[in-house]
């Protein structure tokens, strides 16, 4: 029995509504006679507080609200990797033919095409007993994605009957059917799941497999785990979506699911011009073939900007339950936070700090607690991961603020953008003071056994030679150069060695763009190895002067961009220049 | 809309601020424009910001001074607020509302517009590119404006950001076909002497009759602004969209426009976010500045240049910073360079162009365009802090090295960043100048730019 009721009050994307007794909380509604899409967010007598999702602009009381007696959910099935969709799984595309360049209301679509055919293979057969889980088959969804077919959560499984043999078929065919207690129940190629209640899986992994993501300052100081949690926040200006783009393109993960939580409109539309043209570097494949986008841009309705979130993480969910390691990329969680507070001022419910309602926390909590590497419920076994990474907007870069303090409660990997850095151009201005990793050291075997096993020795010595030049160039600022003796000048020479060499990356530049764990190692190593030698050097007498200018300098310094990833022998002699210059000066003694 | 719009109510249950409250509605529409009668006969515009259970709040934009209990009445007039626009509005002035102040008739309209817009569907947007020139050589070269963006002016009080402004418009008119290229103007909040003197620089260089002015000045009704800049984007949207031009926005002063916006807000008492501005500010603006673009299909283009002067100077102020992150970049005016008297005073560390790395390079402006302009924003950068440390240690403290870097901070300021208002510079004197700010340095210090491009333009020895 759905809910029909009438509205009685109408401000911004609040209405409210009577005669809803039969109204449950968090169903979803149509509002209006344009029949829009509304939530139930609260229930007082037969009085329901619905949030809208599209502009309430010329709506008025006494219009009718119908209820469609189902949470607000998303459609899970091949079609999706590529799309653009709204916060409520509404295909841009689509709605562009319906209303043009700028977006209508009212208007009803499917989220994948129902009619288009996949090529079905089937895994099951007839007699399996199957649980929810299971794999009954698979479609090639894209070039890159293997779709499996699986049992929804919310089927009760049972007896595999009527299964379709190997052949095209559309998303409404009944591939098959399962029985179970006398009850028949079709399976077909999608189902639909509550964006708000987390997938079901079997168990929990730790997270020890580190995310590669191409970008130095992340993986070889603040690296994130697949199925890790990873939080970016920064004053405007910062780099925020640059870096997040960067994730989103080179990251070694099979899906991901960017979504655009009010932000730029010209942002989504870069990833759309972008990514079908770029290569994923593993599979030479178009990177669209991997992606899926969700974009709620500032200027859409507010509401639906809180529901992208969920929208966004059931999907990767969903494609983590095949067994893929999935990447969720939000950008902004603040203005998603905003769009929860606006909506609790709508309530008039009592404000936490600066007007955050108090439930800020524990929805931030909810949303990061849904990553993970998990065994997928269900045959055959499948381990699949959801890693997210949230942006955070802080109000005038100030970190105290509520949704940056909350976040970093909830999740291990830190990056701090600093404006300072970005400033003086350098990008990504990840603080390296200021940053931390919550993984460095489950991951660190990873790397001992794929790369080298001196990377984690390595990359602390590197990590602790920022951390001194840190220490001097506090007495520098007070004192100028010349206060420090030579080791220590030297320092901060490596220091800024490792700061153009290595930290700073152009994700403008062909090559720079993404640089593979074997080239940040030795990148690392070859920079580690000028500071022994140079230590060495000061000792037996030469000037640091003329270590200061080896020909080699500007030649390690410009590796990044000069020599490509397929181009190692060039960063072996790079070291063997090194060695000889190093070599040929050892000789120059202090002559006054 | 409505099937019985144009009820005359005349129960005013209550009157605060710029608000009116209107009893025993039957028949209101969220956002509805309302026509208000005082008892005098005098008409105002408002519209509806809330309505249910009988009662509508209504927003009056020219103030309530003046209304009464009795004798005020409210009609719903049973549509949005709308602009008439055509191709006639080209070389109009209007006041914040969108009506004639020039003495002139209204335009004969080919079409009404919803002022409020709708959202551009991200799908839909075409990815902006292409260059601007503007002539100004800080712009071009380092903060690179392209056709469809956004890209504000934050200011103080007093500094030269208005001449900046107009010059931008003056020059970037002159490049390319004139014909389809169009200025819209809105002026928020500001004196009558700033607004006169945009008119008047558009007027000496021409462009007034491709020009369209709306000007709500201090004087006038502050909650007039939060229409202003909607009528001025509305216009912009159908001269771009439908007629194919391209059009440059400038919006001055948006702080203005957050004012009047936090106004309403107390009003209603609702709760505060940042400094007493409403929680919704960021969305507000949003739905302003997401304006600007370019539509796939289509041959126009809206640019938006909105002037903002940051309370204090303060960049983190919720005005600047929520700007900040809607925006595509940032121009900043810095106060210590325009008390040096340097003209455009712009302090390139804090600026940015978002959108530069697309509008740049091979086929636009010039291959080493990006890079030559990244190796100056490092230089520049370690200029300040070489100036920083001499400021303690003295110049004789310094390095060689180090007195190299001082150098630089010096060309640029006076031979790069400084130029007169009149003066339009083509993009490759701008680049010959940013080579000779590198060819100051050593070239074992130039790490950004690849040999190549260094091998072909470095002047140094």
């Amino acid at each position: 029995m759905t809910a029909q009721g009438r509205i009685v009050w109408v401000s911004g994307p609040a209405v409210r509504a009577d005669g809803m007794a039969d109204a449950k909380m968090y169903e979803t509604v149509t509002v209006g006679n344009s029949k829009l899409v509304g939530e139930v967010i609260r229930l007082t007598g037969d009085v329901a507080f619905i949030q809208v999702y599209e502009s309430t602009s010329g709506l008025k009381p006494g219009e009718p609200v119908v209820g469609t007696g189902n949470p607000l959910s998303v459609l899970l099935g091949p079609g999706i990797i590529g799309q653009l969709y709204d916060g409520i799984q509404r295909p841009l595309r689509e709605l562009s033919k319906a209303s043009g360049s700028f977006i209508g209301k009212g208007i009803t679509t499917t989220p994948v095409d129902m009619v288009k055919t996949y090529h079905f293979v089937p895994v099951a057969s007839n007699g399996d007993d199957v649980l929810p889980g299971n794999v009954i088959g698979t479609v090639q969804e894209t070039d890159l994605i293997e779709h499996s077919i699986m049992v929804p959560p919310n089927h009760p499984g049972g007896k595999i009957s009527n299964i379709v043999s190997e052949g095209d078929y559309n998303l409404e065919t009944e591939l098959a059917t399962a029985e179970k207690d006398g009850q028949n129940v079709p399976l077909k190629m999608y189902h639909k799941w509550p964006v708000r209640k987390p997938r079901p899986y079997l168990k929990r992994y730790d997270a020890t497999v580190p995310l590669i993501t191409g970008q130095r300052v992340i993986d070889t100081f603040f690296p994130i785990a697949k199925g890790g949690t990873g939080s970016i926040p920064g004053a405007f200006g910062t780099g925020k979506t640059v870096t997040l783009h960067q994730i989103a393109k080179w990251a070694d993960s099979q899906v991901v699911v960017y979504i655009g939580c009010g932000e730029r409109g010209n942002e989504m539309t870069e990833v759309l011009v972008e990514f079908p043209h770029l290569k994923d570097p593993r599979s030479g494949k178009p990177l669209m073939d991997r992606t899926v986008l969700v974009a709620n841009t500032s200027n859409m309705p507010v509401a639906a900007r809180e529901a992208s979130i969920y929208t966004g993480v059931t999907i990767a969910e969903y494609y983590r339950d095949m067994g893929k390691d999935v990447v969720l990329v939000a950008d902004s969680t603040s203005r998603w936070a905003e769009a929860l507070r606006e909506m609790s001022g709508r309530l008039e419910e009592m404000p936490a700090e600066e007007g955050y309602p108090s439930y800020l926390a524990s929805r931030l909590a909810e949303f990061y607690e849904r990553a993970g590497r998990v065994r997928a419920s269900g045959s055959p076994d499948r381990d699949g991961s959801v890693t997210l990474i949230g942006a955070v907007s802080p109000s005038g870069g100030d970190f105290t603020e509520p949704v940056t303090t909350h976040t970093m409660r909830f999740i291990k990997t830190f990056w701090a953008l600093d404006a300072k850095l970005a400033y003086s151009r350098h990008y990504p201005s990840i603080n390296w003071m200021n940053s931390y990793s919550g993984y460095l050291a489950d991951i660190a075997k990873w790397w001992s056994e794929n790369i080298s096993e001196d990377w984690f020795a390595i990359r602390n010595e590197a990590y602790g030679i920022l951390q001194r030049e840190d220490t001097l160039k506090e007495i520098v600022k007070l004192l100028g150069p010349d206060a420090l003796p030579d080791e220590e000048k030297l320092i901060l020479e490596i220091a800024r060695m490792v700061k153009i060499g290595l930290l700073q990356q152009n994700s403008f530049d062909d090559v720079d763009t993404y640089c593979s764990a074997e080239k940040q190692f030795k990148l690392l190593k070859l920079i580690v190895d000028f500071y022994k030698l140079g230590q060495q050097s000061l000792k037996e007498g030469t000037q640091l002067s003329a270590i200061r200018e080896l020909p080699v300098v500007p030649s390690i310094l410009k590796a990044r961009m000069d020599i490509k990833d397929d181009e190692m022998p060039k960063l072996d002699k790079l070291e063997s220049d090194m060695k000889e210059q190093f070599k040929n000066i050892s000789g120059v003694k202090v002559t006054n | 809309m409505t099937d019985k719009g144009g009820i005359q109510y005349s129960n005013i249950a209550e009157i605060k601020g710029p608000l009116v409250v209107v009893d025993d509605v039957d028949n209101a529409a969220f956002d509805e424009l309302v026509e208000i009668e005082t008892i005098e006969g005098e008409r105002r515009l408002g519209k509806v910001l809330e309505v249910g259970n009988g009662k509508a709040i209504v927003q009056v934009f020219e103030g309530t001074t003046g209304l009464s209990i009795s004798g005020t009445s409210a009609k719903f007039v049973g549509k949005v607020m709308e602009m008439p626009v055509s191709k006639d509005v080209l070389g109009r002035v209007f006041d914040g509302l969108g009506r004639p102040k020039d003495g002139l008739p209204d335009p004969i309209a080919d079409k009404f517009i919803d002022i409020n817009g709708e959202p551009m569907n991200p799908e839909q947007r075409e990815y902006p590119k292409d260059f601007i020139q503007t002539g100004v050589s800080v712009i071009d070269g380092l903060v690179t404006l392209v056709r469809g963006q956004k890209l504000p002016i934050f200011s103080g009080s007093g500094m030269s950001h208005n001449l900046l402004a107009a010059q931008i418009a003056r020059q970037a008119s002159v490049v390319g076909t004139n014909d389809d290229f169009a200025v819209v103007f809105a002026a928020i909040g500001v004196q009558y002497s700033e607004a006169e003197y945009f008119r008047k620089s558009l007027e000496e260089s021409g462009a007034l009759k491709r020009s369209v002015l709306f000007l709500n000045t201090a004087d006038d009704p502050a909650i007039e602004r939060i229409i202003t800049p909607r009528v001025a984007l509305t216009v912009a949207e159908y001269l771009a969209f439908d007629l194919g031009m391209h059009v440059l926005v400038i919006l001055t002063d948006m702080t203005n426009y957050a004012e009047a916006l936090r106004e309403i807000s107390a009003a209603r008492e609702e709760v505060p976010g940042r400094k007493g501005y409403p929680g919704y500010l960021y969305t507000d603006l949003s739905t302003i500045y997401e304006r600007a673009g370019k539509l796939n299909g289509r041959k126009g283009s809206v640019t938006q240049i909105p002037i903002l002067s940051m309370p204090s100077d303060d960049i983190t102020h919720p005005i600047p910073d929520l700007t900040g992150y809607i925006t595509e970049g940032q121009i900043v005016v810095g106060r210590d360079l325009f008390r040096q008297g340097v003209y455009p005073p712009i302090n390139i560390l804090m600026s940015l162009s978002r959108l530069m790395k697309d509008g740049i390079g091979e086929g636009s402006t010039r291959e080493d365009h990006a890079e030559v302009a990244n190796q100056v924003y490092d230089a520049y950068s370690r200029a300040q802090e070489v100036r920083a440390l001499a400021g303690i240690v003295g110049k004789a403290g310094l390095t060689e090295i180090d007195l190299k870097y001082m150098d630089v901070g010096d060309v640029f300021e006076k031979e790069f960043l400084t130029q007169a208002t009149d003066e339009n510079r083509t993009i490759e004197e701008t680049l010959a100048i940013l080579w000779k700010i590198v060819s100051k340095l050593p070239k074992n210090e130039i790490t950004k730019i690849k040999d190549k491009f260094v091998d072909k333009y470095y002047q140094g020895e």
